[in-house]
Parts: C-alpha cells; structure tokens; sequence
C-alpha cells in the first residue's frame, strides 16, 4: 500500500470509534445542555448556576483539588527522586506504591470508609489506646473539617502513583552528566534539584499536573463514599441532576461546565510549565 | 600556585581495578594530557580529581592542600565533559554564568565575566540563545566558556573533542590550546587521540590497564618509549618490532642482519619507527606487501622474516608488491625492548 496512505488507514478504526463514542455522544450532550426543547437557550446553565447549592459544590471541588494536588506533586516529585536514586529493589517498590492505582475509586472511598467509620479501625484503635470511651462517629456534619481530610486523604493515597509514574520515566530520561556539570559548578543537591531536575521535569510536569487536575475536578466515588452529602462537589451534583432529578438538560450543563473549568486549567498548567521558545528539552 | 599532585591512587569497582596506584605530579600551569585506549581508567582518573568518583586509596592535593575530601565545588577546579553537558533550559549567557550564579557572585560581576569569556571563545553573539540552537562546535565553545568563566586552578576536560568533526576538531585544539595557555590555569586534558595529544601537551601521561606506563614530553614518548605498549600505541603507523638474537658482546642478528645494540645475554626486541627506515645497499631484506601512495609519503607493509614491517618512504620512490627492498635503520633511533618486562633497555 502506499506509504503517505497507510498511517491514516492505520489509525482510522481508532478515529471511528472516538467519533462514534466520544464525538458524537459529546455533541449530543453539548445539544442538551443549550436546549430545553424549544431551540437554543442558556436556561439549563441559569438554572444549575443559581441554585443555592452551587457555589458550596464550586468551592468544595476546588478546595479539594488545591489540598490534594500539590501535596500529590511534593510527595510523587519525592517518591520519583527517591527511586531514582535506588540500585536494587527498584521495581518492586514502584509496583508496590502503584498498588492503589489498580484499585477503583470506589473501592479506595470504601476502604477509607473502613478506618473512618464508627466501626473503623481508627475508632478501634482510639479505644484500645483508652483516648476515646466509646467508638465515636467521626465523619458527621459537625465535624466538616474531618469529612475533608478524610476524602483527601483517600485521594493522595489512591491517585498519587499516577502523578508517580509519570515522573519516575521523566527523570529517568535527565542526562546524568547534567547533574555532574552542575555539582562540579557548585550547585548544592537542593539546587541540583530546583535548577536542573524540575526545569528539565517540565514536560512531564504538563501531562502530571494536567491529567490530576482533570481527575480533580471529576471527582465522585472517594467523596460519595466518605461524604455522602455532607460534603457536595460538581460532579455529584450532576449525578444528582440525572438520576435523582431526572433532569438531563441540567446535568448535561453542568458537565460542560466542569470541562471549561478542566480546559481553563489545562491552559494555564500548559502556559505556567511551558518550555522557553528555541530550548529543546 | 596549583600544582597536582596525585599520590597512590587506587580504584576499585567491585572487583574489577580501573587504577593501580597512580602517582603523578603535574607541575602548576602544566597542560598534561592523560592518554589511553578507551578502558584504560583515564576518565576514572580525571573524575577523582574533579571529585565525582571517591578514590579508594590514596591521596589528591592541589596547590598543597589536600582535596580528595572536598565536594567538587570546594577544590578550584571546572570541568568540560564529552558530551558538552550544556544545560538545554537556560540560554547561552546563563549557561556560562551557571557557576559564577552558584557562587552567588553580585549580576554586574556574572554579565562582565560572562561577556569576557564569551568574547574569548568567539560566541559572543550566541549569549541569547539555547543549546537546542547551536552547532556542536558551537556547543562545545559554551562549555569551555563556562569553565573559563570560574577562573578556575585547574580545568579538566573528558575528551572535549570527540564529538566535532575532523576539519573543527583541528581547529579546535589549536584553539583550546591558545586560550589555555593565556588562562595560567593547569589542565588535565583526557583523550585516546594521540595526534590531539601530541600537539597539546605540555607532558603525556600514557596509560594501560590502569597504569602510567610513562609520563613525559611529547617528543619523548614519541622518540624513547618507556614500554612497548607506549611504542606500539605513539605514532601512525606504529613502531615496528622484530626479534633479535645476541650474537655476544653488543652484537644482534635482527632480520637476519647484523646490528649493533646493547650488552645482552637474553633475546631482546629490536624496534624502529617506520619513518627512520631508508632504501640503502645494505640493511633489513623487506618484501613489500601492500603500497599505499598516501601524497605526503608512501606507507610499504612489507614482511621480515615472516613478521609485519611497516616504511614510510619518500613519495617519489616506486615499489611493487612484491618487490624486495633493503632497509637501513636510522641507528640513532633504533630501540630495543625486553619481551619479558616489555620495558625499553637503555
């Protein structure tokens, strides 16, 4: 076949199928949001926007997402060096610490549940150790700032490693004779690390930071399990809108919402992080 | 004041021992070159001095203090590396700058160092630009600029030439080797590029197997090879050997000829070089082999007695494959090894 044609006939069941089940599902979902039945209308974003609930939900998320990344990009930029610098065991400690990534996210909220509940093992463990009397039920809406840490907690627990990996194959790919130049010209293991590893880190930084904070916005199963509706995010609020509600317009409005505000900060991660013009990296 | 001086160094990497104790002073200012095939633990050498590999045993002093302790950064030196090692996230400028910065040192101090010792590498117009933009030669210049640029005691360099092409590699060496002598720095230069080596050196450390077989002059090594290995690796073509058998008091039979040569009972190594050989009545019988017109010079691989023997000739002459030539060794420049120590006997 010729070969300026083959790589488009290559990738063209993966183009159908994105087109079937990704474009056209997307169309459609953008064509609910701006119609209530009768032509094009910016009802459904009025309606979802100035509902009480909506900003409490707004700043849930973006509360959450602004404990849970960067503690997630300190603790995996650490982790990343660390392994990075291990001779033997090195595998085995990144398959261990990717461990959570295999798990799903509702299964992660549910195992958190296990050591928050009244019945969890922190509650057993208190007892034991005579802080408590009796087994105390922790996550209740008089404690608001617990039922937060507790879902962020599971988060950095469960979705750390994606962030993890990423960095361990970037750092992996910094020339070591890099850091031999910068040692000999004096530059200190900190500086070392802020002055060659995180600018040279910097495209694997973009697609870590993008796809976590993308993720951070969608989140749902960790909170539904720990929070129940004490603690209401975008994303539960849409699925709220869809079943509960049964008012597919809304949560199509707001599930457009939640990607201008993923696209909003994929942009500003991609200027922030962005590779000066003429170095190659 | 920064003379080297290296005293009973060793290396191990598990079992295997890239440095025998190597001793060596390099006198303050000296150009030294450390030369060796590749494996031969020169690079190992040049990195315990800089400070990015722990000697195992033995001592390191520049200028008369002690260093081997001390970071890499605490000991006066800068480094060029092989592969440049230029910073590809920060420009020209703050690549050259990248130590003086470390040092903290005030921006009017880093901008006038910066721009003095990009002008003397001749890449003063590039100082805006980022390694991605830049040529190797180029590239190449900014690491010896940001060396430079430390007013360092010592300048090592790994192979800072190996990377460039043959036409910028010549230019570069006459280069490096101007602009080294004007710094008053003393300089550790590694290379397997004997020609690189010949032409820069103020000494030649030549190494083998983690050993300095010899360590003088260029035209020293060249002319009086402390060891075989020196004579068979100095020089292109290399030194020629032949057996040779005493016939007593001074007397060899080389060849077939007789020679004169030192006062030995045991079987010595006749050796010279290819270049000291002249077609003549009498002398070594050579069947030519293989006749090589090289422009300058004819290189004739011809066979003595069963063994490899290699002449350059003048370009004027015309030999055959085939052709029986007489060649009468320079005398002055015939040497002779012993086979069991491979060392030169005087």
């Amino acid at each position: 076949m010729n070969a300026r044609v083959l790589p488009y006939v290559l990738i063209l069941p993966v183009t159908l199928f994105l087109c079937l089940f990704f474009l056209y599902p997307f169309l459609l979902v953008s064509k609910q949001a701006f119609s209530t039945g009768s032509g094009f209308t910016l009802d459904n974003f009025r309606e979802v926007t100035s509902y009480w609930k909506f900003p409490t939900t707004l700043r849930n998320t973006f509360l959450l997402a602004a404990a849970v990344v960067p503690v997630q990009l300190a603790l995996a930029l650490l982790m990343a060096t660390m392994v990075n610098k291990m001779q033997k065991g090195r595998d085995l400690i990144l398959y261990v610490w990717t461990i959570p990534l295999g798990i799903s996210d509702l299964a992660a909220g549910i195992i958190w549940l296990a050591i928050f509940e009244q019945s969890g093992f922190l509650n057993s463990m208190m007892n034991g150790l005579g802080i408590v009397d009796k087994p105390v039920n922790l996550l209740t809406f008089q404690n608001p700032g617990l039922v937060f840490l507790a879902i962020a907690l599971a988060e950095i627990w469960r979705a750390t490693a994606i962030m993890l990996v990423i960095l361990v194959a970037g750092i992996g790919l910094i020339p070591k004779e890099y850091y031999e130049a910068a040692e000999v010209f004096g530059a200190s293991p900190w500086k070392r690390f802020t002055r060659i590893t995180l600018p040279l880190l910097r495209p694997s930084l973009q697609t870590a930071l993008v796809l976590r904070v993308i993720l951070a916005f969608e989140i749902f199963a960790v909170v539904a399990a720990l929070g129940g509706t004490l603690f209401p995010v975008l994303m539960g609020e849409t699925y709220a809108y869809q079943f509960d509600l049964l008012n597919s317009g809304a949560a199509a409005a707001m599930a457009l919402i939640i990607l201008a505000i993923s696209i909003g900060f994929t942009l500003i991660i991609l200027r922030l992080l962005r590779v000066p013009k003429g170095a190659t990296i | 004041m920064a003379e080297i001086q290296i005293k009973n160094v060793a290396k191990t990497f598990g079992a295997y021992q890239a440095l025998h104790d190597i001793n060596l002073t390099i006198q303050d200012q000296e150009f030294m070159v450390l030369l060796g095939a590749s494996g031969c633990g020169k690079t190992t050498l040049l990195r315990i001095v800089a400070g990015l590999e722990t000697a195992t045993t033995g001592e390191v002093w520049i200028g008369g203090r002690r260093i081997d302790h001390l970071p890499p950064k605490d000991r006066g030196i800068a480094m060029v590396f092989q592969n440049y090692a230029v910073f590809p996230h920060l420009t020209v400028f703050e690549n050259i700058g990248f130590g003086l910065r470390m040092q903290k040192l005030p921006n009017d101090e880093v901008k006038r160092r910066v721009e003095r010792t990009a002008e003397l590498m001749h890449i003063e117009q590039l100082l805006k630009r980022y390694s991605g933009e830049l040529s190797g030669g180029q590239r190449q210049r900014v690491a010896v600029a940001r060396a430079l640029a430390m007013e360092p005691d010592v300048i090592l360099m790994d192979e800072p030439l190996s990377n460039l092409d043959a036409l910028l590699r010549m230019e570069m060496r006459a280069e490096l080797k101007g602009v080294l002598a004007e710094s008053n720095t003393t300089a550790i230069y590694v290379t397997h590029d004997q020609v690189e080596a010949m032409s820069m050196a103020d000494r030649i450390s030549v190494m083998h197997q983690g050993k300095i077989v010899q360590a003088a002059s260029p035209i020293e090594v060249y002319r009086n090879p402390a060891a075989e290995f020196v004579a068979g690796f100095i020089g292109n073509p290399p030194m020629n050997f032949l057996p040779a058998t005493p016939s007593g008091n001074g007397k060899w039979t080389v060849g077939g000829q007789d020679m004169n040569g030192p006062v030995s009972s045991e079987t010595l190594k006749f050796a010279i070089r290819p270049e000291d050989l002249r077609p003549s009545e009498t002398g070594l019988k050579a069947t030519a082999k293989v006749v090589e017109p090289l422009g300058a010079h004819l290189l004739v691989t011809c066979d003595v007695e069963g063994a490899l023997f290699r002449a350059v000739l003048d370009s004027d002459m015309t030999v055959k494959p085939g052709d029986v030539l007489t060649l009468a060794p320079q005398t002055d420049r015939v040497r002779w090894f012993n086979p069991e120590t491979t060392l030169a006997v005087a």
